[in-house]
């Protein structure tokens, strides 16, 4: 029997706290599209994705309504695009990506993700012809998304391909300088990218899954910090129970929308993503939780310990609210989507330096981060090892999703509209070339998985 | 199905008469009421049985949120289950 209570409490949850499901993602399944003719294996994806995500949107809205939750976006994810289209006689995958573009607004998607390449051991022909369309690919197009896994636990890290990606990364950035490099805010680069991930950038449909699968992105940043306010000076046993039984609260919601979307669209439920994703609105904000458990001002010595306990919490919490949990399910800090984070970086508190630390004990990595615009390639792909090392080593997904803004510097601040926020550009320590070490290429071995120390 | 219905705004008479004269014209069954005043605003949340009923969901809202706004009113229609899983295992 629900109570009056309940009632409220759920309520306030939504309006005022921002409690939101973040996403409903369609994973497609593209392998039964492959063509050697790309504009017939572009049909074959258009007709497909068309087909397949018709009712997509207006069931979430249904969902949203009769519930009274926000569900912000919808969006769909599809087989890495090198593996779909490898056989297809081509030297450039953009009408791809085009006709991806063109399929994601037929259906009324937010974005689409899956412009993607697996490369973590080496490339194939179509891996080598995705990457180099990459640039293009996201200067052409709106809401595609692209993703490229060079790292894993199991594999190693492909060298040669991190100095690739910091030349990718520094020719979207100037394709789509026009619109502050926007281009680079929907190209994500992994170690240990999950396959049933439903969070943008990085949302691809993975080759182990079914062929088509509905999953789900839970969101609620806002709810967990005003449940601590009420903690005030409590001990951690306390606040991470408190942060436990809310992230039950929230899954428990991602769970019931996972399962009428599934009902309602008669595809198999994926998985529910536990992420923590906040939005660059006050009140909706990783960096602001942090604070609440008293670092004055998020990145400040003690930080890494309290994401570490809530990226814990909030897994145990929702662990048991949800029969299938996977994606990336921890706390997200993408820099310019956090207002508090935002607030961090431009006070000074918040160094990439102590970013990349907190990324070793929560979900994803150096996510939203603006840098300056001449920062050199092998600078950034410095950042793209680090990264992928911190994953490779910890068992983990990391990511890098970085955007060296042309002609921006140190104090000057980028705004990238919407759900990605605006951010003021991040100092990176460049005094110091990274150039000899990225330019040797090839692969680094896989790790050791004993004398773990 | 189940649908719980609340109702928040500044006091005023007839929001009750307003709410439940909606839901009988649509053939929706009151099965409870709590109201209260609180510095003089009024909160009232309503559960009602709407399986009896041929509205749609979505236009019932739509009715009733409308009609809200015509007496400064805010009023929500939400399916039961949401209350639900979040509180109950």
């Amino acid at each position: 029997m629900i109570t009056i209570d309940d009632i409220l409490e759920t309520n306030a949850m939504i309006t005022e706290n921002k409690l939101d499901v973040r996403t409903i993602t369609m994973g497609i399944s593209l392998r039964d599209c492959a063509h050697p003719n790309i504009n017939q294996f572009c049909q074959n994806i258009y007709d497909k994705i068309t087909r397949s995500a018709e009712f997509l949107v207006k069931t979430g809205e249904d969902i949203e309504a009769e519930y009274g939750i926000p569900i912000i976006h919808k969006r769909v994810s599809v087989t890495p695009i090198a593996i779909a289209a490898d056989a297809c006689k081509t030297d450039s995958y953009v009408p791809v990506a085009e006709a991806m573009d063109r399929a994601a607004k037929e259906v009324g998607v937010n974005f689409i993700g899956g412009f993607s390449a697996l490369v973590e051991k080496g490339f194939t022909n179509g891996d080598r012809i995705l990457i180099n369309s990459i640039p293009q690919a996201l200067a052409s197009t709106d809401l595609v998304c692209s993703s490229v896994n060079l790292g894993t636990t199991k594999t190693g890290i492909n060298m040669d391909c991190v100095r690739e990606m910091g030349e990718v990364i520094k020719r979207t950035a100037e394709l789509t300088r026009d619109q502050e490099a926007l281009g680079c805010a929907k190209l994500v680069v992994f170690c240990n990218a999950p396959g049933d991930n439903p969070f943008m950038a990085g949302a691809f449909h993975g080759v182990s899954e079914a062929d088509k699968v509905v999953s789900v992105g839970v969101s609620g940043p806002g709810v967990v910090k005003h449940a601590l306010e009420d903690l005030k000076g409590a001990d951690f046993t306390q606040v991470a129970e408190t942060i436990k039984k809310t992230a039950f609260k929230i899954t428990r919601v991602g769970q019931l929308v996972a399962r009428e979307a599934s009902k309602r669209l008669g595809v198999p439920f994926g998985i529910i993503d536990l992420s923590l994703a906040p939005t660059p609105a006050v009140g909706d904000s990783v960096a602001r939780i942090i604070e609440e458990m008293g670092i004055e001002s998020c990145g400040a010595p003690g930080t890494t310990a309290a994401l570490a306990l809530l990226n814990d919490a909030v897994k145990k919490g929702g662990l048991m609210a949800s029969s299938h949990v996977g994606g990336l399910s921890g706390a997200f800090i993408p820099v310019s989507e956090d207002e508090g984070m935002i607030h961090a970086v431009a006070t000074g508190s918040l160094s990439i330096e102590k970013l990349e630390a907190m990324t070793c004990v929560c979900s994803v990595g150096l996510d939203m981060i603006a840098i300056e615009g001449d920062t050199s390639a092998a600078t950034i792909s410095g950042i793209i090892a680090d990264e992928a090392a911190i994953g490779m080593i910890n068992n983990k997904t990391t990511a890098v999703r970085v955007i060296p803004v042309p002609g921006k510097k140190v104090g000057d601040t980028v705004e990238f509209g919407g759900l990605l926020g605006y951010c003021p550009i991040v100092p990176v320590r460049n005094q110091y070339s990274s150039e000899a070490f990225i330019a040797r290429g090839g692969r680094i071995p896989a790790p050791i998985r004993s004398l773990t120390n | 199905m189940k649908l719980v219905v609340t109702v928040v705004g500044k006091d005023r008479v007839g929001i009750i008469a307003m709410v439940s004269q909606i839901l009988a014209e649509n053939n929706v069954n009151i099965l409870s009421i709590n109201q209260n005043i609180l510095d003089g605003y009024f909160n009232m949340i309503l559960i009602a049985e709407i399986s009896g009923s041929k509205i749609q969901l979505v236009d019932l809202q739509q009715k009733l949120k409308e009609s809200g706004e015509e007496i400064n009113v805010d009023i929500k229609a939400q399916h039961e289950d949401i209350f639900n899983v979040m509180h109950n295992i």
